[in-house]
């Protein structure tokens, strides 16, 4: 076997972040879309923390942790607007979420 | 050779967990297997040389906000998920061929700058060894170089958790 | 070769099965210290004094029918239980139970790890823990159930903030995220931590009851509301888990607060030798001893005091704990650059 090296976690971190992208495109549970787009920010710090080991240098690391505490702002207000949306609609479909406002 | 074992089974999982995050029905399966994934990532991330990042993977993803994914999940409550609606098909194809069109172009600037190994990568893996993946490594760098992103980072969670006791409360 | 793969290996089989078995016994502790409290005797008819009824409780649970609801969601109703019982039992990992030893001519360190981010560890990994109520709660498809997922959930994110607010406090006099480190720079300033910060000590061990769903904080399991809570619908061997992850988390508490505050297995007062004749008793049973005490106030607490209400809960957690963790951590801080 071929040693592993940043390639390979280049390759996974890419498929993860297509995975991301289909989960958003075809799904229409807005929750469902949510999880996806976390996905895909995982997949970009598999990428960053990978740099950081090839680099020897923690740079990466630390950008990883900023997109993290952005992914905890993101889920917070994402899933308020969902409980918000959910309680004027009584859905969760993303099609129905088309008026621009209340 | 223990490394690649290692590092095929965990991604193995990574992938067929995702696969299952994004075409499972029931939006309560969907938060297990994202909770499985992400603790997939933290071991890659070990492999990584990077435990502080691994363990605030699990701490703040797994332990923290998919929680309160599934506090939201539980909240709404749905038997019937909406993706029963009547243009999915559609949709669906849409989205597939936009995700193809995506992954022909990432793989190609992958098989593009694999064929030419970068020079400026060989010079980096040159210099000196620092010590990477240490706790100590990560906190100098954050409360020195990155002092101001990590005070915009602090106020961009106190914004957000603001605005979401704004949205979610029904009177203020 | 037998340095890597041997002798973890088998510290892992030693420390699992001398868990469990403490596991069982805590549950005989619990009913007979409460029996006493009560001026009653407890279990008695099963060996003398009652004392092999742990055993004839695992073979009942053993053999009884494994019920799973017919419109439960079968696959997480199984999981559930295992989620809250596995990590449990991988936060012992770090925990150190003495100082190195030598066993048949080998140094032999008491503990399986010593990694460097040893206390995050065992934070991140008790988080992971709530989701085996959560899920237990949903996948059960019955109302008490579910309302005593939610309750759990909340209860347990509210006080993680207090509790690793606490351990951040903690962290900053010793310099250290090691356990091992935190003992070491214990022996090192002379004095156990419980009295540089006692409202963190405080703090982390009215957090540490929450976070066990002990009492007064049981309010997942409250059976005058709820039934018996989250582990309603389970039956055999998958309710035992559950009981046994909750016995095996006072222990990860009790443990842990041991490390931080009461100097792990240090002697008391590691810097007054006058009372060095106290180091011919070995560490290991120092740090048994302070994790026993823990235990013990645990099943004392509950057989005293009455149940929380659930706003009066919240408020505790909110209003009161953060707070005050956060007051601590900045006075802390102070103290440390001007000192």
């Amino acid at each position: 076997m071929t040693p592993i090296t940043p390639y390979h976690y280049l390759v996974l971190s890419a498929a993860l972040f297509m995975l991301g992208v289909i989960g958003v495109m075809t799904r229409r549970n807005i929750i469902i879309i949510f999880m996806s787009i976390e996905l895909m920010l995982n997949a970009v710090n598999i990428n960053l923390a990978a740099f950081s080991q090839q680099l020897h240098n923690a740079v990466g690391q630390v950008f990883a942790i900023f997109v993290v505490a952005v992914a905890a702002a993101e889920a917070a207000i994402g899933l308020g607007i969902i409980l918000a949306f959910y309680r004027n609609k009584e859905t969760l479909n993303i099609d129905e979420m088309n008026i621009l406002r209340w | 050779m223990f490394e690649s074992i290692l590092f095929y089974t965990l991604a193995a999982f990574i992938l067929g967990f995702g696969v299952l995050v994004v075409t499972a029905r029931n939006t309560v399966h969907c938060v297990v297997f994202l909770v499985a994934n992400f603790l997939c990532v933290a071991m890659i991330y070990v492999m990584l040389g990077a435990e502080f990042l691994a363990i605030i993977q699990v701490l703040v993803y797994a332990g923290g906000i998919v929680v309160l994914y599934l506090f939201v999940v539980m909240l709404v409550n749905l038997k019937r998920g909406p993706d029963a609606a009547p243009d999915r098909r559609r949709q669906s194809r849409v989205g597939f061929v936009l995700a193809a069109v995506m992954l022909a172009e990432i793989s190609a600037i992958l098989v593009y700058s694999a064929a030419r190994p970068a020079s400026a990568v060989a010079a980096a893996a040159a210099t000196p060894l620092q010590t990477v993946g240490n706790t100590e490594v990560v906190g100098m760098l954050l409360y020195t170089d990155y002092l101001i992103p990590f005070e915009v980072a602090s106020m961009l969670l106190l914004v957000a958790m603001i605005g979401a006791i704004l949205l979610a409360k029904k009177e203020i | 070769m037998v340095d890597i793969y041997v002798v973890p290996i088998l510290k892992i089989v030693v420390l699992l099965s001398a868990v469990l078995l403490a596991v069982t016994y805590l549950t005989l502790l619990e009913r007979k210290v409460i029996a006493w409290v009560q001026v009653r005797l407890g279990p008695m008819r099963v060996g003398p004094q009652g004392v092999l009824q742990p055993i004839a409780d695992a073979v009942k649970l053993l053999l009884k029918e494994d019920i799973t609801p017919s419109r439960a969601d079968k696959w997480v109703f199984t999981l559930a239980p295992i989620v809250s019982m596995v990590p449990a039992l991988i936060a012992f990992a770090v925990i150190p139970f003495g100082a190195t030893v030598s066993m048949f001519g080998h140094p032999v360190s008491l503990y399986i790890a010593d990694v460097n981010v040893g206390l995050l560890y065992i934070v991140s990994v008790t988080s992971i823990g709530v989701y085996g109520i959560i899920l237990a709660g949903y996948s059960s498809n019955s109302k008490f159930p579910l309302l005593a997922g939610l309750r759990a959930s909340a209860q347990l994110i509210s006080y993680e903030i207090a509790v690793t607010m606490m351990l951040v406090s903690l962290v900053v006099v010793a310099g250290t995220l090691s356990m091992v480190g935190i003992v070491n720079a214990q022996l090192s300033q002379g004095v156990w931590y419980v009295f540089l910060q006692p409202v963190a000590f405080v703090i982390l061990f009215i957090g540490g009851l929450a976070e066990t769903n002990r009492a007064p904080f049981d309010l997942p399991e409250a059976e005058q509301e709820l039934t018996g809570g989250f582990h309603t619908e389970y039956s055999g061997m998958r309710f035992a888990l559950f009981f046994l992850a909750e016995y095996a988390n006072m222990i990860v508490v009790s443990a842990v607060a041991t490390t931080l505050f009461l100097g792990g297995w240090l002697r008391p007062f590691p810097n007054v030798h006058v009372l060095s004749f106290l180091g011919f008793v070995p560490g290991w049973i120092w740090f048994l001893l302070k994790t026993f005490v823990f235990i013990y106030v645990f099943i004392w607490i509950r057989a005293t005091l009455p149940r929380y209400r659930y706003d009066q809960l919240m408020r505790l957690g909110w209003k009161v704990l953060i707070p005050l963790g956060i007051a601590n951590l900045v006075v802390t801080a102070i103290l440390k650059v001007l000192l």
